[in-house]
Formats: C-alpha cells, sequence, structure tokens
C-alpha cells in the first residue's frame, strides 16, 4: 500500500508576537514546527503502513526551509518525503495550494506507485481553513472523507474501506472505496517516538526536491497568486475596546468578600441573569 | 458551464487585484445561503446566515435565497418554511431520497449544479463539519475563490469583503474575490447574531432535479452513532459559560471552572492552550479556533486573552476575568476584571454563588 501525506510547516503559534506599535507579526525567531493536526494524519498512515505493509511519502509546499519538517517527519518512521518549492507558489490561496499538491501527488505516483490513500490534517494552525484537503481531492477525482475519528478496516485487495466520521451531534459510519483522501480529527492518536534508526536515516537520507517544472506542473497560471482567486486587500490589528475592563477594588477584601462583590455588579449589569439563574441554576 | 470555460484567466492576467469581471461571470446575481439540513434538523447557523445574507443582498439590491437539499418529506418542508420566516425570499430545493444523510458527493453534485444553472453573485455556507466539507469541494469543482471562517461580511464596491482572523489568529484581513463567481464564505456558528423569526409564509420555492442516481454514489452509510447528551458539549449556544486557561496551573484545577459551572448551571470550556496540552477534549474549546460563544455571561479564569480567543467570546454580553497579570490582554475586552489567582478565587466565587442562588439551602439540610 502507497499512502501520501500532505504535511505543512508552520510557526509555533504559541511564540507569535505582534508587535505593540506596528500591529505587524513578528517572525524573527519564531521556531516552527509540523502543523499538529498533521501528525495525527502521520501517525494514522503509519499504522497503516506497519498494518498492511507498503510506504508512507510525505510532501509538502514551502519554502526551502520546510525540509526540517519533513525531516522531523522522516524520523517519525516515514519512508520518504518530498518537498515541493518554487517562488511561483508564493501567495497561493487554497485553491492555488490544491492545485500545486495535486499535481505533486499525480508525479509521486507517477514515480513511485499510485497512492491508495492520501492524508491530510484537519486544518493547520495558522490558516485554519480546512478546505485545502477536499480541494485536493475534487482535483484528483478521490473520494473524500474529513474529520475522519477512525478507520475501520481496509481491505486493499478489495479496494475496500471504512470510516468513522465526526459529523454534527453524531458519527457517521462509511463504506466507500480506495483510492480516497481522508483527513483526521484531532486526538485519535498519538504520534509515536520514532526508534534510533529513523532518526538516523532522517539525518542522512535525500529528501525529493521539485521544483514546479520538475513537478510536471506547467500552467504557471493556477499557482500562486496569479492562480488565487482570492485577493487579501488588507490585513489589520482589531480595534481594542475604548473602555478597559471595571476592576473589583482589591484592597483590604478576602476571597469571598470579592466574590459577593463581583457576583453583585454582573446582576447590576445583567438584571435578567439572576431571576434565570434562580430557576435554571444551582442544580 | 464547462470547466474549461471557468478556467480561462481574467483579462487582468494576474488573478485579480483590480476588479475585471470576465464576461461570463457579469450574468451572476444574487446572495445565497445554504440551509444545512442534517438528520432532520436545520443547523442554526444557517438563521444567522440568512441574517447576514439580508444586509448584504439588501445592500447589493438583490434577492435573498435559502438553498435547501434534503430529502422529500416533513423535515425538507420545514426547512423551506424557516427559510422564510428567517428572511429568505425565495428558496431552490433540490429533493430527493439520496439526500437523506450527507454525503460529500451527491451533495456537492447538487449545489454545483444549482450554481452553475442559477449563478449565484454570492454563496455562504456554516464552518461547520458538513458546510466545510462541502464547501471545499464545491469551490475546488467550480474553481473560486472561498473565504473560510469569517467573522464579518460586508459588501464594498460592489463586491464581497470577507473579513477573518489570520497568523492563528493575531490579525484579522479582509479578502475580496474580485474576479471569479460566485464569491463564497463559511461562517463558524454563533460569529453572527441569530436574525428574529417573522411569520413571513412560504413564498417562492424553485425545484432542481438532482442528476445523480444511487447506483452512481461510491459512498455508502452503513449508520449513524448519536452523540450522548451528557458528552454533548452545547457550548456554542450555552447562556452562561466558565472557562479556564494556563493560569489554572494544572489539568487537575479544571474541576474548579466544572464546580462552578455546575453551581450555576452553565457549560465549561477552556483556552486553546489547555486543549493542545490534552487537558480538555477539542470540542470544549472557546475561541475562534474552536468554539465561538455568544452567552450572557462569560467568566474566563486564568485566560490571558490572545486574539484568536478573544474573537470566538466578543459576543457574550457580559465578559468577566479573573487574572493574576493586570496586564492581560484580557482585560482589554472583559467588562468587568480581578486582578486575583483563579485558582483561589473560583472556590470563594462558587461558594458565594451557591449561598445567593439557593437562601434556603441551609434549610434543606438541616431537614
Amino acid at each position: 500500500m502507497h499512502i501520501v501525506i500532505c504535511i505543512k510547516q508552520v510557526p509555533d503559534s504559541a511564540q507569535i508576537r505582534v508587535h505593540p506599535v506596528t500591529n505587524t507579526i513578528m517572525r524573527q525567531g519564531v521556531p516552527t514546527i509540523i502543523n499538529p493536526y498533521d501528525l495525527f494524519a502521520l501517525e494514522e498512515a503509519l499504522r497503516l503502513r506497519d498494518a498492511h505493509g507498503g510506504e508512507v511519502t510525505v510532501l509538502t509546499m514551502g519554502p526551502p526551509m520546510a525540509e526540517d519538517a519533513l525531516r522531523k517527519a522522516l524520523t517519525y518512521g516515514a519512508d520518504r518525503a518530498v518537498l515541493l518549492t518554487d517562488r511561483c507558489f508564493a501567495g497561493s490561496d487554497t485553491l492555488a495550494t490544491s492545485f500545486a499538491l495535486s499535481r505533486a501527488i499525480v508525479r509521486i505516483g507517477e514515480t513511485f506507485g499510485a497512492p491508495d490513500i492520501v492524508f491530510a490534517g484537519k486544518q493547520t494552525i495558522d490558516g485554519d481553513t480546512a478546505q485545502v484537503g477536499p480541494g485536493i481531492a475534487k482535483r484528483l477525482g478521490l473520494l473524500q472523507f474529513t474529520y475522519v475519528a477512525k478507520i475501520g478496516s481496509i481491505d486493499v485487495d478489495a479496494r475496500e474501506i471504512t470510516v468513522k466520521r465526526r459529523s454534527e451531534g453524531g458519527t457517521q459510519m462509511l463504506k466507500s472505496r480506495l483510492p480516497c483522501l481522508v483527513t483526521m480529527l484531532e486526538g485519535t492518536n498519538e504520534i509515536r517516538r520514532g526508534s534510533l534508526d529513523d532518526a538516523m536515516r532522517a539525518a542522512r537520507g535525500q529528501i525529493v526536491k521539485w521544483s514546479a517544472a520538475e513537478a510536471g506542473i506547467e500552467d504557471l497560471n493556477k499557482c500562486g497568486l496569479r492562480g488565487s482567486p482570492t485577493v487579501v486587500k488588507r490585513v489589520f490589528a482589531p480595534t481594542t475596546r475604548a473602555e478597559k475592563a471595571t476592576q473589583i477594588d482589591m484592597t483590604d477584601k478576602t476571597q469571598h468578600d470579592l466574590a459577593d462583590e463581583l457576583i453583585a455588579a454582573i446582576f447590576t449589569r445583567q438584571p435578567a441573569l439572576e431571576h434565570e439563574l434562580a430557576f435554571d441554576g444551582g442544580q | 458551464m464547462s470547466n474549461a470555460n471557468r478556467e480561462a484567466p481574467p483579462s487582468a492576467g494576474r488573478a485579480g487585484i483590480k476588479r475585471e469581471l470576465p464576461e461570463h461571470f457579469r450574468d451572476y446575481r444574487h446572495v445565497w445561503v445554504f440551509i444545512e439540513l442534517e438528520r432532520g434538523e436545520v443547523h442554526p447557523v444557517s438563521f444567522e446566515l440568512l441574517g447576514e445574507g439580508r444586509k448584504l443582498a439588501d445592500k447589493l439590491g438583490m434577492q435573498l435565497a435559502g438553498i435547501v437539499l434534503g430529502p422529500p418529506g416533513e423535515a425538507t418542508q420545514h426547512a423551506i418554511a424557516e427559510a422564510f420566516a428567517y428572511g429568505a425570499d425565495l428558496v431552490y430545493l433540490v429533493e430527493a431520497p439520496l439526500l437523506a444523510d450527507y454525503r460529500n458527493e451527491p451533495f456537492t453534485k447538487a449545489m454545483t449544479d444549482l450554481v452553475n444553472t442559477h449563478k449565484p453573485e454570492i454563496l455562504l455556507l456554516g464552518a461547520t463539519t458538513l458546510g466545510r466539507d462541502l464547501a471545499g469541494s464545491v469551490a475546488t469543482t467550480l474553481l473560486t475563490g472561498l473565504t473560510a471562517d469569517c467573522t464579518e461580511l460586508d459588501v464594498v464596491d460592489g463586491s464581497l469583503a470577507a473579513t477573518r482572523p489570520t497568523f492563528g489568529g493575531s490579525l484579522l484581513c479582509t479578502i475580496y474575490t474580485l474576479n471569479y463567481r460566485p464569491q463564497m464564505a463559511t461562517v463558524r456558528p454563533r460569529v453572527m447574531a441569530m436574525p428574529p423569526r417573522t411569520d413571513k409564509p412560504v413564498g417562492r420555492v424553485i425545484r432542481h432535479k438532482l442528476s445523480m442516481t444511487e447506483e452512481e454514489i461510491i459512498t455508502k452509510v452503513l449508520g449513524f452513532n448519536l452523540d450522548r447528551q451528557s458528552a454533548k458539549a452545547n457550548l456554542a449556544y450555552a447562556d452562561i459559560v466558565v472557562a479556564g486557561g494556563l493560569g489554572l496551573g494544572s489539568a487537575e484545577n479544571l474541576q474548579l471552572v466544572k464546580n462552578l459551572a455546575r453551581a450555576i448551571g452553565a457549560e465549561y470550556g477552556c483556552s486553546r492552550p489547555l486543549v493542545q496540552k490534552g487537558w480538555m477534549p477539542a470540542d470544549r474549546q472557546v475561541g475562534q479556533t474552536g468554539k465561538t460563544i455568544r452567552p450572557k455571561l462569560y467568566i474566563a479564569a486564568g485566560i490571558s486573552g490572545a486574539i484568536q480567543h478573544r474573537v470566538g467570546v466578543e459576543g457574550a454580553d457580559l465578559i468577566v476575568a479573573i487574572n493574576t497579570d493586570p496586564n492581560a490582554p484580557i482585560f482589554d475586552f472583559a467588562h468587568l476584571g480581578i486582578v486575583t489567582d483563579a485558582i483561589r478565587f473560583l472556590p470563594a466565587l462558587t461558594e458565594a454563588f451557591t449561598r445567593r442562588l439557593s437562601p434556603h439551602s441551609h434549610d434543606k439540610l438541616a431537614s
């Protein structure tokens, strides 16, 4: 079985700071990580490979430094890593990104064997759109399963797959066919500690690096800014409320006094609440 | 319309910094809202979107249409009636038994066929598990722009101005789809206010056939497990929410948040770092990347108030912040603040609420 997993290198959001005066992002020195949601997809891909045999190819699109994320993926035990990197991809929105990644997956198929499953994370922590996975599926004509909580069974010979998929208010059990694209829900598994062998291999191993041309992408009108129907016109910091919070004065008060004072302040501002709480609350 | 036509790049060459709408998109008109009907129920986000759609349509001097995809029967009829009650001028309906359960294949087919036939200028969907699954497929099939998780929608110079958080929620950006149609956007539940329901009767319903048979659909539904009510966090629509952040110091201290929530009949939640640490499940996360909430009262304990958190809670009527750091950004958007240690303060607050709300509790205990 050949599994392709798409990952993204993202800034560690816990470390992002906004410049207090210019309101611009201070990216310098912010460490990068593999998008945390992608790790659930990577672990699932590795488990399927361990159970059914085959190979896991990790794919990312990004600047040359995205190689770090791929090496990290290799330390977890992925078999091969492909970096799609070209200046023409700069400024891609979700439609242009799904185009480039889908072409790279076609080229991966031609070079290393057609994938049975393409994995992606639920969404990224920097863009949060959750749209690139469905975009790739549509472009490749793959069946699509998003928010998958569990892969029930896979029969590689019969080309069958069953999945449990999160939906509003419950879980759907679906039966479908390979090849397909799966985005994994968070918390569905835990990424393994890579073996020492994998770490050695990751450090020395070759990363396959493709430019747009090497990935077989000819139509540059579909890439980067040119291939992006959406246009970002303005980036700004949210306006702050004119008033800051009214602080409850702490001087010489016990926690109990403070609590009483806060509750009084809450009910002064929202008189209806006291009535509602008296009936509904406190069970 | 064929996709060959859609793929023709706009004459501007570079996809659209300037508005130069190609000829074949110029007859795209009206604002559409997808009415999300799943397992017999309309997701409330659909009504919130009708409220926003109404404003956009009025600004553009266009009509507002609800898009209902569902199986024949009462639930679908109810969805149509509700679409009108929440402001739709007309409804486009695709009714077929195979739309009973959500599956990507028939829903994408139904929606893209509707768009290509009736040509909307704007298409809005809820950013739910269903809406996001569908929106990505539809936008890619139509090769148009899609702005996900918008927090504000407006019309500027005749185009949809879709504002959303960017850079992990630390800034906002406004995005346009100038030269492609429809202009698509998704919005999370509770981000927009619920419009008032009216007694508007059912109006014009335009039916469209689904050109797909069950045999053509590869994916089959084997079953559906409803979430247990107790396990289902109804955070988004709760009247009172208490949430904890890193200031609580440990996973164990989240019990203090749960105790307060139980005492006042609130839902409880947490900020993003706690989910990332595995202290609480993801469906309890409050904030732009978790649940957006609009409760009457929101109590944030030990939460610093990063922008992505703020965007998800500022629709609350009253925000109370408890934090040891007087300079924490949460005090910039909270209404009431207490600079103290939430670990010590929460038990006192729980006790005070309990005392205040049930003055006879001692009598009851004694008897």
